[in-house]
């Protein structure tokens, strides 16, 4: 019987053929863990399962990305902790302060690979499916389970297909499409579903990271994209891994990339999506360009090309932190992160930064936010009080220049106005 | 008898325990006195062990933070019932031995008395009686083994396996 790509990765770790609402016990292929729950799963898997060892060191990966570097005698120590735990354990891959948002880390390092299973301690583990894993987030106890045994239970989920067609027109991206599926299915609206996302196989796996780290505002517990198109010649795909004709989808969305325009989750629901068009003058105090759904390389550069030869408005503060220690080497080599820094915007060390509201740039109260990220919850990046949108990065960078959230097709527009006059 | 705590629907993991309060930020012995410390700050003071929690659909979505239904298994929380739970929270619960169920029960009102029959899933409230779907044998066992942990080490096995 023709299996979703769910299906097919579920199957592969159980050992025989599941469908969906089997509960299975599965192998997992990697375990990631982060140093903000870091301390708990040590506890749970020292204290409570009582293990000695975790099952298999080569298989787990950790990263100290959610308050990098520490802000405080507490987290120095969790990850003091965390460092030493990794050494009794034999762990090599510890990816330290600096490093990055573990989603971005673990697909660049080429360790999340096609027809995985991957499970992660942070919701936004689903980011594994933009290379054609099964990622899925779970718990402190569920973690430390996994460590210990190297399995997981698992229901294996009915799937949502998106099936896009067409072509984004400029100016409008992957995070347009992703804040359009929310608006769309809305924040339950794939609760226990795999979201597989036909149609995009154009996009980079930058932007099918950003469609994954989407797919659980959506309810999901995975996002996959196909690992087919160019940006996924170089991965190394399971021969069994391919969409089939057949496979049973619970709903199909379709969209059509060129109506798409850029859209914006109003707070404080990622779901509150509307059309930029619509959302009126909404002045903003912050811009924050990040998080492992657009602090990529290629986020930046959309970015600067907005930036290249303009200024922040007045009163406006605008945040970089890159994803990652690689797409801050490339920013920096391409001439991106001089661009960023002569407008006026300031660069925070690879990581989560203010995304949870910890550090690195949390808001006050009554401050108006355009992020680039994935929630805009009420108090999540700081003051209960503060109001974050979510929009695209080439959204943040118009934004930044006018000091209110503006599409960024209007600057273009100027831009070519001027290029007229010149 | 239990009181019920009405909370609506899309209640996030950010409002149950925001990110600045995690243990990992400030400390574990604290961590139930900062249960709906913005969203509903007079929750963790007032209420008593048994109260119920009755919300709308998607409770629990975001993120991962199993300190969120911890806090709420450590100050009693009888039962949570709502629609729908997000999948994450739900496994957390589940694994922390919480007792869910899946029932719309939004029309009772917010300070309501109540009581509930975690065995049978009988409501009762105001003179009305309602039966709350029974949730499937493998969940019940892991809630009667206390969690996750504890059914792992008593059965060697996770739920769902033993017949495989
Ligand atoms: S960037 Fe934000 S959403 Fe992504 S893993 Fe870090 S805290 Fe979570």
């Amino acid at each position: 019987m023709a299996q979703t790509l769910a299906e097919q990765i579920l199957s592969h770790a159980a050992g025989y053929s599941v469908q969906a609402e089997d509960v299975i016990t599965a192998s997992v292929d990697l375990v990631m863990a982060h140093d903000s729950i870091s301390p708990s799963i040590i506890k749970v898997l020292r204290e409570e399962l009582q293990a000695p060892r975790v099952w298999d060191p080569e298989r787990v990966a950790l990263v100290v990305d959610h308050v990098a570097p520490a802000s405080s005698i507490q987290t120095a120590e969790a990850q003091a902790r965390l460092r030493r735990f990794a050494r009794e354990e034999g762990i090599g891959h510890l990816f330290d302060v600096g490093r990055g948002i573990s989603h971005q880390v673990l697909i660049e390092e080429r360790l999340a690979r096609p027809g995985m299973l991957i499970v992660g301690s942070d919701s936004h583990s689903t980011a594994y499916g933009a290379v054609g894993a099964f990622g899925t987030g779970m718990g402190t106890t569920d973690i430390a389970l996994a460590l210990a045994t190297g399995q997981t239970w698992l229901r294996v989920p009915e799937t949502v297909r998106i099936r896009a067609t067409g072509r984004l027109q400029p100016g409008v991206g992957a995070k347009d499409l992703g804040l359009y599926v929310a608006r769309m299915l809305r924040a339950d609206g794939a609760t226990y579903r795999s979201v597989e996302w036909h149609g995009v196989d154009f996009l980079s796996i930058g932007d099918r990271m950003t469609l994954a780290t989407l797919s659980i505002e959506v309810g999901g517990k995975a996002g996959l994209i196909p690992p087919t198109g160019p940006a996924a010649a170089d991965l190394d795909v399971p021969n069994w891994l391919r969409v089939e004709e057949g496979a049973h989808y619970e709903q199909t969305l379709d969209v059509d990339l060129a109506l798409l325009t850029p859209q914006i989750a109003m707070p404080s629901y990622v779901d509150n999506v509307a059309d930029l068009a619509d959302v009126g003058r909404v002045a903003v105090d912050v811009v924050y360009l990040g998080t492992c759904t657009n602090g990529r390389h290629e986020d930046m550069a959309t970015a600067a090309r907005i930036l290249r030869g303009r200024r922040l408005a007045p009163g406006v503060r605008m945040l970089v932190v890159p994803a990652s220690s690689q797409a801050l080497e490339l920013a920096i080599a391409d001439g991106t992160l001089t661009t960023l820094l002569q407008a006026g915007a300031t660069i925070g060390t690879p990581g989560c930064g203010a995304c949870i509201g910890r550090h690195m740039g949390v808001l006050a109260p009554g401050e108006v936010c355009l992020f680039t990220g994935n929630r805009n919850f009420r108090g999540r990046m700081g003051s209960p009080e503060s109001q974050i949108y979510l929009g695209s990065p080439a959204v943040a960078a118009a934004t930044a220049v006018t000091g209110y959230i503006t599409d960024p097709r209007e600057l273009e527009a100027v831009d070519e106005a001027e290029a007229l006059f010149a | 008898m239990a009181t019920i705590w009405r909370f609506g629907a899309d209640v996030n993991t950010d409002q149950i325990v925001p990110g600045r309060y995690a243990p990992y930020m400030t400390s574990e012995a604290e961590l139930p006195t900062f249960a709906f410390i913005e969203a509903r700050p007079e929750f963790a003071k007032t209420m008593q062990r048994g109260d119920l929690i009755v919300a709308g659909r998607n409770f629990g979505c975001g993120s991962s933070r199993e300190y969120a239904p911890l806090a709420l298994k450590l100050l009693g929380v009888g039962a949570i019932i709502a629609p729908s739970f997000a999948r994450i929270f739900f496994r957390n619960a589940l694994n922390l031995g919480i007792p869910l169920f899946e029932a719309d029960l939004t029309h009772l009102a917010d300070g309501a008395t109540a009581t509930l029959d975690r065995a049978t899933g009988i409501v009762t409230s105001g003179g009305e009686t309602i039966t709350l779907p029974p949730p499937a044998a493998w969940i019940r066992e892991v809630w009667e083994a206390g969690g996750i942990v504890p059914y792992f080490r008593t059965h060697g096995h996770f739920p769902g396996q033993a017949g495989n």
